[in-house]
């Protein structure tokens, strides 16, 4: 226990949760195997040999433990054990599996050791090991932090060749030959003699095969749908309608709910008068939800109908209501009482600062909205003694074990079904829409309730991506940074997050400062320091978390330095990278976009760099200046994933994270009187629309070192990129987010 | 009242009030069509009456006088229409949640332009939102349809 008080103690907040549940399970438990969840609830006549292959009667369905909310997992993680299951590509279903402790997230709270991505020293892999461990223990079962396939890439390759293993040796029993002269081909196993057994009939016998634990892997070079682009398996259905999102499931006899719940998220309601509500047409109950109320009826537009017709007496909010008190709160955190880590303090920064020439600018960036496509939404029936959910989670641990508590049954009678999701970009890693479908469905019991939110509700009871403000010192000589300094105080998402779950957030928050500490710049004399701004208004986790604004912040202040230095700011990067395959994405943008060659009078170009999971990327972007105001002409890309799973796919997720930074970059923006939000929906909350979106030019490298995942990369350059093009163009410095509030756009 | 969808008569007893959608979506069961924003502001409601993109959203079911056609009335998995077909050679969707509504808009345009320029299909899609972002391979798939349905 000595050894693990200390990790404890050094761990951050997302380890000290890890470490604290992996005491409490006790390391005995460890080296054991958990169960195959899908052994709870196997149809007659179904056989999963593995937690990620169920086999019955309509053929072979691959199980994937991450959700699906447009990252195209599904299809990746699929093919993981198609390749080594040797099954025919058309003839596969995907599912998402129950919740399962044998669906744990161990990339994910590794992710969160207090060093560098690219820190592969003693302290750093040993921590790593440590809370590997415990993230089996917990068990997190999470969607995010773009560690889907980092975290499966080994695990559902085994499963698919242990499966097979199984599956040759009862064919071998069966046709009393040895293993070694049988081979498998598109889910049958053949014989010499030309006999086939398919793995629908073999599978019964398979499942009493022991399961070899490290079955060997297939060869790179023997690969046939890893590496390849497959044809998404989610595709058909989402192009037809057919593809059943959570706000599209329909039982009989369901009732239809939404919610009106208190906009300063936390706050009372001190009382409310349901009388002209309840008479409304269709109007079955109207339930107190304590913070708000919830509206059932027959139809879901007469739930919203009735929803606003209740007049409700909101509490204002016990923290900083409005958005300059909001924003005073993180400035004036900047202190050494509030002061969370220094995770980087390089060489001498305080002696190096006096030397030179000297810059200093404040950046800052707002809170934004998730803003998903399919707002919050939750079906829950309890019939029976149990209650089912049909819900998009990106934590369906969590929400099955609040939803338990709620409804006061045991986990085990609480069946939770994870939908595709409309978007979830960290927004459905929360649990709140789902606890309150569940005191609904307590609410209605023997019935079936889909509670929907209104756009409204959705961005308005958002745990948003806080606001962020950085203070930078950096010098210069000979073209050369001598010192660099950055301060950033926000909000601790992870703090908010974890004490939602009721799990301890012990030691500093590295999402504050990440993307700002572990850049591979070798610069001699660099500190990064973060400060935690007291818990105000709950914010969470949004894709790219830290990196979102903190590659904003460093980016743009790079591009600062190298203009006060006089130097190229394609070049000093390429100077200053430390890492090689950081250098070979930066050089390969720079390539594609003709970086040098002159532009037409009114364009720009900007370029910027960011290392995000590991992952390195880079990105220039093309603009054209006017009276009318800055057409964002042509985005470049190229990024660095270890091992390309799918390209077209990497493509799809480096465009998207182009388009999503970019939204952020022009428009996004949070603001708030009495602890409401002022923006409730897409016309006080623009997002990027076709007519702005650019040409996206993809490059993906391969390196070969550690597979990464690849859904949140693509964000955090966008905006500095912009902003450094618009730098470019104009001479002008734009140092706060939205660039709409300083500059418009075509 | 009556109301056609997909070639199907409906009679269904609801107010006129009610927007196009929800009828759609609650009383008649057909969830391919989606709901985003209520205000007309992020087309995932697109469906077509009388050939034509409509905000189902906003539009009241009472002052809909033509036949409705939804995603579900385009094309199926087994007979996709011509711009379903190039969205997935194109693999367009990531989400998907706002592909119902965007694959509509994309069909309207196209019975009234068969050789849309990239302004064209921006000014006709500019009322669809996409927060993956899937916008390039949207643009790509409306000229691959226009294509598709010019050599049909």
């Amino acid at each position: 226990m000595g050894k693990l008080a200390t990790i404890a103690r050094r761990a951050f907040l997302i380890g000290s949760a890890a470490v604290a549940g992996g005491v409490a399970f006790g390391v005995y438990k460890v080296k054991q195997v958990a169960p195959n969840p899908l052994l709870d609830d196997l149809p007659q006549g179904a056989t999963a040999l593995t937690p990620h292959v169920r086999i019955d009667g309509q053929g072979v369905t691959l199980i994937t433990p991450r959700a699906e909310m447009g990252q195209g997992n599904h299809t990746t993680l699929a093919a993981l054990v198609a390749e080594e299951l040797d099954v025919a590509w058309d003839s596969i279903r995907v599912e998402h599996g129950p919740p399962g402790a044998a669906y744990y997230n161990r990339a994910l709270v590794q992710h969160n050791v207090p060093f560098a991505d690219l820190d592969h020293g003693n302290a750093a892999e040993a921590m790593r090991g440590a809370l590997g461990v415990m993230a089996k223990l917990m068990p997190m079962q999470i969607t995010g932090g773009s560690s889907s396939i980092e975290d499966l890439f080994d695990r559902m390759r085994i499963a698919g060749a242990a499966a097979r293993f199984a599956l040759v040796a009862a064919a071998a029993q069966k046709l009393g030959l040895p293993a070694a002269q049988l081979k498998t081909e598109n889910g049958s196993v053949l014989a010499p003699d030309g006999r086939r057994l398919t793995y629908l009939e073999l599978a019964p016998a398979a499942a009493a095969i022991d399961l070899p634990a490290s079955p060997p892997l297939k060869p790179r070079e023997q690969w046939r749908y890893l590496g390849k682009s497959m044809p998404r398996v989610d595709m058909v259905a989402k192009c037809t309608g057919t593809a059943t999102f959570g706000i599209d499931v329909r039982l009989p006899d369901m009732v239809f709910a939404t919610v009106r719940m208190n906009p300063a998220i936390g706050a009372r309601l001190v009382s409310f008068d349901a009388t002209a509500a309840k008479a409304m047409r269709g109007v079955l109950n109207v339930v107190d939800l304590r913070g708000g109320i919830a509206v059932i009826a027959d139809n879901t537009w007469r739930a919203f109908q009735a929803a606003q017709a209740v007049q409700c007496n909101w509490a204002g909010p016990g923290y900083p209501a409005s958005t300059t008190a909001m924003m005073d709160s993180i400035v004036a955190s900047m202190s050494e009482e509030n002061r969370d880590s220094r995770l980087r303090d390089d060489g001498s920064v305080d002696k190096s600062l006096a030397e030179g020439t000297r810059l200093e600018a404040e950046y800052r960036v707002p809170f934004l909205a998730h803003a998903t496509m399919e707002p919050m939404n939750a079906v829950a029936f309890l019939h029976d003694g149990q209650l089912d959910i049909w819900a998009g989670v990106q934590n369906p641990t969590a929400a099955r074990d609040q939803a338990a508590k709620i409804a006061g049954l045991d986990a085990t009678k609480v069946r939770l079904h994870t939908t595709l999701m409309g978007g979830g970009f960290g927004r459905r890693l929360e649990s709140d829409y789902v606890v309150q479908a569940v005191k609904l469905a307590v609410a209605m019991a023997g019935k079936p309730v889909k509670m929907t939110w209104r756009r409204e509700e959705d961005m308005t009871l958002d745990f948003y991506r806080p606001a962020a403000v950085a203070h930078f010192r950096g010098t210069t000589a000979a073209k050369q940074v001598l010192a660099l300094d950055v301060q950033v105080a926000s909000p601790s998402v992870a703090e908010s997050n974890l004490g939602r779950l009721g799990l301890p957030a012990l030691g500093p928050d590295k999402l504050i400062i990440e993307g700002a500490f572990d850049q591979p710049y070798a610069i001699a004399n660099y500190r990064a320091t973060a400060y935690r701004t007291p818990a105000g208004r709950p914010v969470s986790y949004a894709r790219s978390v830290g990196n979102s604004y903190n590659g904003f912040f460093i980016e743009s202040f790079i591009d600062e330095l190298a203009a006060q230095a006089g130097a190229d700011p394609m070049n000093m990067r390429l100077a200053l990278l430390s890492h090689e395959p950081s250098r070979k994405v930066l050089s390969a943008v720079a390539a594609k976009s003709g970086w040098g060659q002159q532009l037409a009078a009114g364009r720009g170009r900007g370029v910027a760099f960011h290392m995000c999971r590991g992952v390195p990327v880079a990105q220039v972007i093309e603009i054209t200046t006017s009276k009318q105001g800055v057409k964002i002409d042509k985005v470049f890309v190229a990024v660095d994933v270890g091992t390309a799973l799918d390209p077209r796919n990497i493509e799809a997720q480096q465009q998207s994270g182009v388009i999503f930074g970019l939204s952020a970059a022009l428009y996004g923006e949070i603001t708030f009187a009495k602890g409401a939000a002022n923006q409730t929906n897409f016309d006080s909350y623009q997002v990027l629309r076709i007519q702005q979106a650019p040409q996206i030019v993809v490059e993906v490298l391969e390196s070969g070192g550690t597979i990464r995942g690849v859904g949140e990369t693509g964000v955090p350059p966008a905006a500095p990129a912009l902003a450094n093009a618009i730098f470019n163009a104009t001479g002008k410095r734009i140092r706060e987010l939205p660039l709409s509030k300083h500059i418009d756009f075509v | 009242m009556k109301l056609t969808v997909n070639g199907t008569s409906h009679e269904i007893n609801v107010e006129p009030e009610m927007p196009l959608l929800w009828v759609l979506r609650d009383e008649l069961d057909l969830p391919g069509t989606k709901f985003g924003c209520g205000i007309a502001q992020c087309g995932a409601y697109t469906v077509h009456v009388d050939g034509t993109a409509v905000r189902s959203c906003v539009t009241p079911v009472g002052s809909v006088s033509g036949v409705v056609t939804t995603i579900e009335g385009l094309g199926t998995p087994a007979t996709l229409h011509a711009v379903q077909a190039a969205w997935v050679e194109r693999q367009v969707a990531q989400c998907g949640y706002c592909q119902s509504g965007q694959i509509m808009s994309a069909a309207a345009l196209l019975k009234t332009n068969p050789a849309p320029t990239d302004a064209d299909i921006d000014e006709a899609m500019s009322g669809n939102l996409c927060r993956c972002g899937a916008y390039p391979r949207i643009r790509a798939a409306v000229h691959d349809a226009a294509k598709r349905i010019r050599g049909a």
